[in-house]
């Protein structure tokens, strides 16, 4: 039964680095390398739960607490897209550096709200996001709406990216916006709107982290982790936001690894707790090591990927 | 002649042109003015949200880094330590190598360090201590620094992330030696008073000294050395560099040995000059923002000082704002996010213009 539950908690906990890796996979389909999702998604739950502790006790049905909820977090997570875009798209400056500042930015603005939102009463709606099985007493209990609309989300980024025109479009921008460009496909606005739809996907797995998987006044701390962790996930899907399904899952075992593996496992002691919180790590050091060695040409990252784009440059 | 008009494409209001040959005054102008309203936007923002007046908001941000000796002190090795972690991820990023693991070759470096403390501390006198810590925090970096350089240079393996989850590692690392080293379980070791370098004045001064000396030192390396030519070269088109017969994976190695290095010389100096201890989060995020301080400074080790100062100044001076006001500590983040951002955007106008629209006379 452990073993179960063990599975069911890392799909849960895998949720939350899916919305990251689909939401990092658009962004850097259209050529940018956006390092701000861990900020991002840290947004994300700030506006998430800034929006339920408005609506506290105010009659509102409470499967529409839970939309506005996450239209609020997505909104949230699109204005630092449209922020990040706006300096490297328009600005066209370092993508890299102006990822890190947007991280610095949103784990501060986070830490800043949530502290600010007294009596944690945003916590009232835990039991809505966990919704169907929200009842069960294992971990039956984080399968809420948002697993399913993350896995939803993924699938329909997938193919909306490989199979029409939009997608086809997309691509072409992040190998070579020159050759775009010439074929009259406006870069600015792909890159724009794919780095804010992908910002405001991404700033869902926040919210989907501190409602539904953990549901606790401290959990916003541990975004920031989450989120690198999502970013590796892109190259460990190699871009195809339905391998981040599986590698979302992969992510989820090892990352709880630490807390269950003691329980099932009696020999393992208290001190070799850090070494198994590593394995999420060390595992992804391991793909990145591989994908590199194996070099095969469908698992490589968009040709421009992090190049800003100016007409001029030859 | 109204025909003729609307097949005409219609002209947009204003295009982007790159400048070239800006003097550089200018661009100092640009980026301190920069700075000045990217303030002047925090002490507004300040105002909305904690209702600090403006001249409350500036004199707090002063006198929390110059209002008494002690806080100018801390200011400068505030300053210092962040100059010694980005002048390590100078070279690395002159070559266009985006190590972002400063934080953990930190880290590492400051294990390596009190793990000599552990091991020898009460069998050998302390200078030898001292000597030994340094030597062990130097390597500890440098493994650290040579892991992810070897697999980028000979397989090409994304640096950016590796450098990223080998911070995680360290961070693990260091939890796992603090169970180890606390039998009761407490997991945090306390001031030791064991491997102390020497103080001059005060704690800090040796330190500051220290960093400085290493700044002068890597400037004449990367500007007047065969190894800084090198890694210009390597930076600016790996091809030419193969081309002119440099060997890129020896000198990719051997840049982020160096790199690595230096923040373990950061690490060692945290611990045998300043903290006399080590939690997992001792950096603190440092090695993140000293990639943002490098970028600032264009990757000059001279400038470097000027922009860890900034960034020093803008979090000790928002800490303070933040006991005065009683507010969340997440409070300097945001003034430093804030103030980035616009330095950030401003180099857009230094490597750009805009021209507008003339009106046609015809």
């Amino acid at each position: 039964m452990e073993v179960l539950y063990y599975i069911l908690n890392a799909f849960s906990l895998g949720v939350t680095f899916l919305y990251g890796c689909t939401g990092e996979i658009i962004t850097e389909k259209s050529g940018h390398l956006n390092l701000g999702i861990p900020g991002i998604m840290c947004i994300g739950s700030a506006t998430g739960c800034a929006a339920l502790q408005m609506m506290y006790k105010k009659g509102i049905p409470d499967f529409l607490v839970v939309i506005i909820s996450i239209i609020a977090a997505f909104i949230g997570g699109a204005i630092m897209g449209a922020i990040y875009s706006f300096i490297t798209v328009t600005l066209k400056s370092n993508q890299n550096v102006t990822g890190l500042v947007m991280t610095i930015f949103g784990v501060g603005l986070t830490n800043y709200i949530m502290h600010d939102l007294t009596g944690v009463r945003y916590l009232y709606a835990k039991k809505f996001f966990r919704f169907p099985f929200a009842e069960s007493k294992t971990s039956l209990q984080y399968c809420g709406v948002m697993v399913f609309l993350a896995i939803i989300i993924a699938i329909i980024a997938s193919y909306i990216l490989t199979k029409t025109r939009i997608g086809l479009n997309l691509r072409s921008v992040g190998e070579n916006p020159a050759t775009a460009d010439a074929a009259g496909i406006n870069v600015s606005k792909y890159r724009y709107l794919a780095t804010i739809i992908g910002s405001g996907i991404a700033a869902l797995g926040g919210l989907f982290y501190v409602m539904d998987y953990s549901g606790t006044q401290e959990a916003y701390l541990s975004i920031e982790a989450m989120g690198w962790l999502s970013v590796a996930l892109v190259i460990f899907s190699t871009w195809k936001p339905i391998v981040g399904i599986l590698g979302s899952f992969i992510f989820g075992v090892t990352m709880i690894a630490g807390s269950f593996l003691p329980i099932i496992f009696s020999w393992l002691t208290m001190a070799s707790t850090p070494f198994l919180k590593m394995l999420p790590y060390v595992i992804t050091i391991i793909v990145l090591i591989i994908t590199s060695i194996r070099n095969k040409r469908e698992n490589q990252p968009p040709e421009k990927l992090g190049i800003n784009y100016f007409r001029e440059d030859r | 002649m109204k025909k003729e008009k609307m097949n005409e494409p219609k002209e947009p209001l204003f295009h982007v042109l790159k400048r070239a040959n800006v003097p550089a005054w200018q661009t100092w102008v640009i980026r301190l003015s920069a700075i000045v309203v990217s303030i002047l936007i925090c002490s507004l923002l300040a105002f909305l949200i904690i209702g600090a007046s403006p001249l409350k908001f500036l004199g707090a941000l002063f006198d929390g880094t110059f209002g008494t000796s002690l806080r100018i002190w801390k200011l400068l090795k505030g300053t210092a330590i962040l100059a010694g972690i980005s002048l390590a991820l100078v070279p690395a990023f002159r070559m266009h190598f985006w190590n972002t693991g400063a934080e953990g070759q930190v880290l590492i470096g400051m294990l390596a360090a009190v793990a000599c403390i552990m091991a020898f501390r009460d069998t050998i006198p302390n200078g030898l201590l001292v000597v030994i810590m340094l030597i062990a925090s130097v390597l500890a970096g440098m493994l650290w620094g040579f892991i992810p350089a070897f697999f980028k240079a000979n397989w090409n393996t994304n640096e950016t992330l590796f450098t990223l989850m080998l911070n995680y590692v360290a961070t693990y690392l260091v939890k796992y030696f603090l169970i180890k080293w606390t039998p009761n379980g407490s997991s945090t070791i306390g001031r030791l008073k064991y491997g102390m370098l020497p103080t001059i004045l005060n704690d800090y001064l040796l330190v500051i000294l220290v960093i400085i000396v290493m700044v002068a030192i890597m400037h004449v390396y990367l500007n007047y050395s065969k190894h800084g030519y090198e890694i210009s070269v390597v930076g600016g088109s790996v091809n030419t560099a193969r081309y002119i017969g440099i060997n890129v994976k020896k000198v990719i190695i051997r840049t982020m040995c160096v790199s690595g290095a230096i923040c373990g010389i950061v690490g060692f100096l945290i611990v045998s000059g300043l903290d006399h201890s080590i939690t997992a989060e001792s950096v603190g995020g440092q090695g993140f923002t000293a990639i943002m301080v490098a970028w600032m400074a264009n990757f000059n080790p001279i400038l470097l000082l000027f922009s860890s100062f900034l960034v020093a100044f803008l979090n000790q001076g928002s800490g303070e704002i933040q006991t005065v006001f009683n507010v969340s500590d997440a409070f300097p983040s945001i003034v430093i996010g804030i103030v980035l951002f616009f330095v950030i955007g401003c180099e857009f106008f230094i490597n750009y213009r805009i021209v507008f629209r003339k009106k046609e006379d015809k």
